[in-house]
């Protein structure tokens, strides 16, 4: 068990039943969340290694046509990834309200542009498909629009993992100033590059298995460079992707915070780890095998590699909810504490006597007087005008219209052209307005 | 009270929401909703059309699939993460509101995003597979079918949407049940759904007409008979537009209604009230009156008719958007929850402690004379922050609004302001009631008469951070929650 620290913010939960068990809703977050980082997988990576292909197509037109087909595949893959997002986004907000939103909101300038920055960088990949052609004399152009589009790419991950780390973390907040500060803790970047690697390794798979298919015409597309050929740039590809990933998710277990570990969390982290290695090395044996063996691994490495995702996705839950543990149960207490005294103050009103000052001195008019203060004084003076007119000018209005004045205070009209309305005072009694209209008619 | 509190204090937070919302609901409705059925029709138009030795009518159909591409990239990029968008902009600025929410609605989402999945699939596949459907007959009555899905699956979302947002307003009995069902049966269900249907097409077959301008030459047939199709589908809906209308206002409670004259703009505009009803009535007639001359001269339409009707339908659209934003107020949820994201069941304790014991986020425990305006800060950021920004050339500033009441220029007057606030829900009904205790109303009053002297500005936790209240720490809960404890042993 870990301590918490003493300046650690115990806010009070929403007070409503979750709408599912529990474990049903940490299922559903982790599988939801692992088939929308697929496609943002291979929406960033596909990114990335639409723009690097792009680039050595300036000296090799295959190249050209290969960053082509798979620039077609991003504008499809991105849609499928937002949608897929919603629901682990649903789900983590239901499961960890406070700690989710409270993140969101301290870096909260930073979150909200995901949004526009997102969409531009849609809007640039569309820019960026559509007019391949119309840029051909261009080149470097239509290849800086990708680059920024990359350029953002690369900066979204980080927002996001920004905020699902600082979530975890309630005896950080108080010291967080924004998200320069929250990126800096511990952790975000290792985790970032881990994902980093993820995108091109899971990108390499997909380029070897979108080749691979029969439908796909191949010799028509390009000119020189044959399935083989391509299949073998994908296993390639993914053998950069895993090692990457397989460094950074070192790094990233040695310098994760202690306060959510356990034996729990690294030896499933461990295990994950050692499926990557196996994919990594199959990968490599790809690349260096006979041409006719290129096929022969695709199932294991594609295999191992959601095997690992799923260990990985689900030690990174487990080590959240020892994370949060704790915290989550002085949370609950303090939500019951606190709904506890609400009820308690709901059926013991402090009884509010509007306290109206009553002047006795002033005889006859002392209650019209106070409830003139209470409620009208805001507005109106006795004989200059604040927001409403003067109470000599009322009085002469209705001097013999006492029935128009109460009227009035309850359901005021719209008269005077530059004056603003009056709003009504309907929670009157009649007796009070009985008394209110006697007071100001005394200024008559 | 419990979350961190995002403000943005120039543009004003509740401006953030509806900027994304209404661009939401544009494109949802104009682009989708109300634009694919019309696209789908066309296209199938094209097919019945043609002369006996062709599929369609390549011209034609080539004009139809320009206009799904416009729809297709807009709704894929803006709509999409725009839809995104209202969730992450809810969440920072109404975070208790939105938590509430999907607690009782979780289902509703979850199957709503289920429908969106596959939204999202049937217009992938629409769209990417036109031009490769018109190789048989075959194929393209299978596409033609697949318009007609994607059409149905777009409309469901809207329902679903339009069921959590005519909860909104008007809980019916959730308050009581809590229930998902109560979220579909509420009395503003229906009428708000029979309104907005065709509404949608409405602005589809406009917007749809606008683009047969820009992708057409002037005075060719193709173009003439695009827009003669465009009028034939605007006459068709805009008559259901009116009785829907008239439907829902009907239904509208009461209280709401006199929520209308703030609603529309400002109070200064209050005489405007009725705005929205001629808007509508407007609109409709000006695409009234365009769809029968288009219908007559069609070659004489071109992009400047059209425009002004297609702008004012989005412009009629938004307004009643923010009127519908408008009128829950001082509520977030009906009668549960008001939009300073306290809970009405938990005023009478905020009442007798005030609110600043009860914050998560403030230094402040115990006002006294120095910190006096430091307390009125936070005071403010709880309870007035969600729809006043502090800076005086924000939208709807505190400054201002005292001012305009109390005279422009004058140094306001601390006993009027204090005498008027625990006062304005009863005259500003969109206004929730002051929530905290006398010394706290003190306190937010010196912190006003403050800002107006130095015309500061009021930091959101985005850039300021927090300060976390010493009585709702780790330590102080947990030595409650042990005193509790050997109480109940005892
Ligand atoms: C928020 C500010 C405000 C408050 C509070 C307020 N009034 Fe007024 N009152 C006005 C304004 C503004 C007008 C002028 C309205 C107009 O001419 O349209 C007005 C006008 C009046 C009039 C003149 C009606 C007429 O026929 O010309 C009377 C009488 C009056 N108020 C009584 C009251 C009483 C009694 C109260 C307290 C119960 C009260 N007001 C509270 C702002 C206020
Ligand atoms: C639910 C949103 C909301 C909250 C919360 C809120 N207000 Fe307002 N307030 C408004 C709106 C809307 C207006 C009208 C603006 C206009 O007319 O342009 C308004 C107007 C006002 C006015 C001018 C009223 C008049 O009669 O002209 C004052 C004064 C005011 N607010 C003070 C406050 C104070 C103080 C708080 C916090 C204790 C607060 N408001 C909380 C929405 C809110």
């Amino acid at each position: 068990m870990k301590l918490l620290q003493v300046n650690t913010p115990v806010p009070k939960d929403i007070p409503l039943d979750l709408p599912l068990p529990e474990w049903l809703l940490v299922i559903l977050l982790v599988v939801s969340f692992l088939l929308h980082i697929i496609f943002i997988n291979l929406m960033v990576g596909g990114s990335i290694i639409t723009l690097w292909a792009q680039i050595k197509g300036l000296k090799n037109k295959e190249y050209d046509i290969f960053a082509h087909e798979i620039a077609k595949t991003i504008t499809v893959n991105k849609s499928i990834a937002v949608v897929l997002g919603v629901a682990p986004l649903l789900s983590i907000n239901t499961l960890y309200t406070i700690y989710f939103y409270s993140a969101n909101a301290l870096t909260g300038f930073v979150w909200i542009m995901i949004i526009p920055l997102v969409t531009i960088a849609f809007l640039l990949t569309y820019l960026h498909k559509y007019t391949w052609k119309n840029l051909e004399k261009n080149k470097h152009i239509h290849i800086a629009i990708m680059g920024l589009a990359v350029a953002i790419f690369l900066f979204i991950p980080l927002i996001f993992l920004t905020n699902v780390n600082l979530m975890m973390f309630p005896e950080k907040w108080g010291t967080v100033k924004g998200f320069v500060s929250a990126l800096v803790l511990p952790n975000v970047l290792p985790r970032y590059f881990e994902f980093l690697g993820a995108c091109i390794a899971v990108t390499g798979v997909f380029i070897t298995w979108y080749n691979n298919r029969k439908t796909y015409p191949i010799d028509k597309i390009y000119s020189s460079f044959t399935r083989y050929h391509i299949k073998k740039i994908g296993y390639s590809i993914a053998t950069v992707g895993l090692a990457l990933q397989i460094f950074f998710g070192i790094i990233v277990l040695f310098t994760l915070p202690s306060k959510g570990l356990g034996y729990g969390v690294i030896s499933i982290m461990a295990i994950a780890g050692l499926f990557l290695a196996y994919a990594l090395w199959y990968c490599y044996q790809s690349i260096i095998c006979p041409k006719e063996d290129i096929d022969l691994h695709f199932k294991k490495i594609a295999v191992s590699i959601l095997i690992f995702m799923v260990f990985y996705g689900g030690s990174r839950q487990m080590y959240r909810h020892t994370a949060l543990e704790k915290h989550q149960e002085l949370v609950t207490a303090h939500t019951a504490e606190f709904q506890k005294l609400s009820k308690e103050a709901r059926e013991n009103p402090v009884e509010e006597t509007t306290d109206l000052e009553i002047d006795e001195s002033l005889g006859e008019i002392a209650k019209g007087s106070a409830v003139f203060n209470q409620y009208c004084a805001a507005c109106h003076r006795t004989t200059e005008k604040l927001v409403g007119p003067p109470i000599t000018e009322m009085a002469s209005i209705y001097a013999t219209d006492e029935a128009g004045l109460k009227n009035w205070i309850k359901t005021p009209g719209k008269k005077r052209a530059d004056y603003p309305q009056m709003p009504g005072f309907s929670q009157l009694t009649d007796d009070e307005l009985k008394e209110l209209a006697k007071y100001i008619l005394t200024f008559k | 009270m419990d979350f961190p509190m995002f403000h943005l204090d120039w543009l004003n937070d509740r401006f953030l929401i509806a900027v994304i919302a209404i661009l939401h609901v544009f494109i949802n409705h104009g682009l989708a909703v109300g634009f694919i059925p019309y696209i789908t029709w066309l296209e199938q138009k094209g097919v019945t059309n043609a002369s006996k030795d062709q599929i369609t009518d390549l011209n034609w159909d080539n004009l139809i699939y320009k206009k799904m591409k416009v729809a297709f990239i807009i709704t894929t990029t803006i709509g999409a993460m725009t839809g995104v968008g209202i969730w992450f902009s809810v969440a920072l600025v109404s975070p208790s509101s939105i938590g509430s929410l999907i607690r009782v609605f979780y289902w509703a989402w979850f199957t709503e995003w289920l429908v969106f999945v596959t939204e999202v699939i049937l217009i992938l596949i629409y769209f990417l597979t036109w031009k490769n459907s018109n190789t048989s007959l075959k194929a393209k009555v299978r596409h033609i079918k697949f318009g007609w899905f994607l059409s149905i699956f777009s409309w469901i979302t809207m329902a679903i949407i339009v069921a959590i947002l005519g909860f909104m307003m008007d809980p019916g009995n959730w308050n009581n049940e809590q229930t998902l069902l109560n979220g579909f049966t509420n009395p503003i269900y229906f009428p708000q759904l029979l309104f907005r249907t065709p509404t949608a097409m409405l602005i589809g077959g406009v917007f749809g007409m606008l683009l047969t301008t820009i992708f057409t030459k002037k005075g060719c047939d193709i173009r003439a008979k695009a827009v003669k199709y465009a009028s034939k589908w605007i006459l068709v809906w805009t008559p259901l537009v009116i009785i829907g209308a008239v439907f829902y206002w009907s239904v509208m409670p009461s209280a709401m209604k006199d929520n209308m004259s703030t609603a529309v703009g400002s109070m200064e505009f209050a005489q405007y009230y009725d705005l929205l009803k001629y808007f509508i009535i407007g609109t409709a007639s000006l695409s009234v009156l365009l769809a029968l001359f288009a219908l007559m001269k069609p070659k004489k339409i071109n992009f400047a008719f059209v425009i002004v009707p297609c702008v004012l339908a989005f412009g009629f659209l938004g307004i009643f958007e923010r009127v519908r934003e408008f009128v829950r107020k001082p509520y977030v949820i009906g009668n549960y929850m008001y939009s300073n994201l306290l809970r009405e069941e938990d005023y009478p304790l905020y009442k007798r402690d005030g609110i600043l014991k009860h914050a998560t986020y403030t230094a402040i425990t115990e006002i006294t004379e120095e910190n006096k305006i430091e307390a009125g800060r936070d005071v403010f950021m709880n309870l007035c922050s969600r729809c006043h920004t502090v800076n005086p050339q924000g939208v709807n500033s505190i400054t201002y609004v005292f001012e305009r009441m109390y005279g422009f220029g004058k140094p306001l007057d601390k006993n009027s302001m204090a005498a008027y606030i625990p006062n304005m829900h009863n005259g500003r009904t969109y206004m929730p009631p002051f929530a905290g205790n006398k010394k706290e109303l003190d306190a937010l009053v010196a912190y006003i008469k403050q800002v107006q002297q130095t015309g500061e500005s009021l930091e959101g936790v985005q850039t300021s951070g927090v300060k976390i209240n010493p009585l709702n720490s780790v330590k102080s809960v947990t030595e409650k929650l042990e005193e509790n404890k050997d109480y109940s042993e005892d």
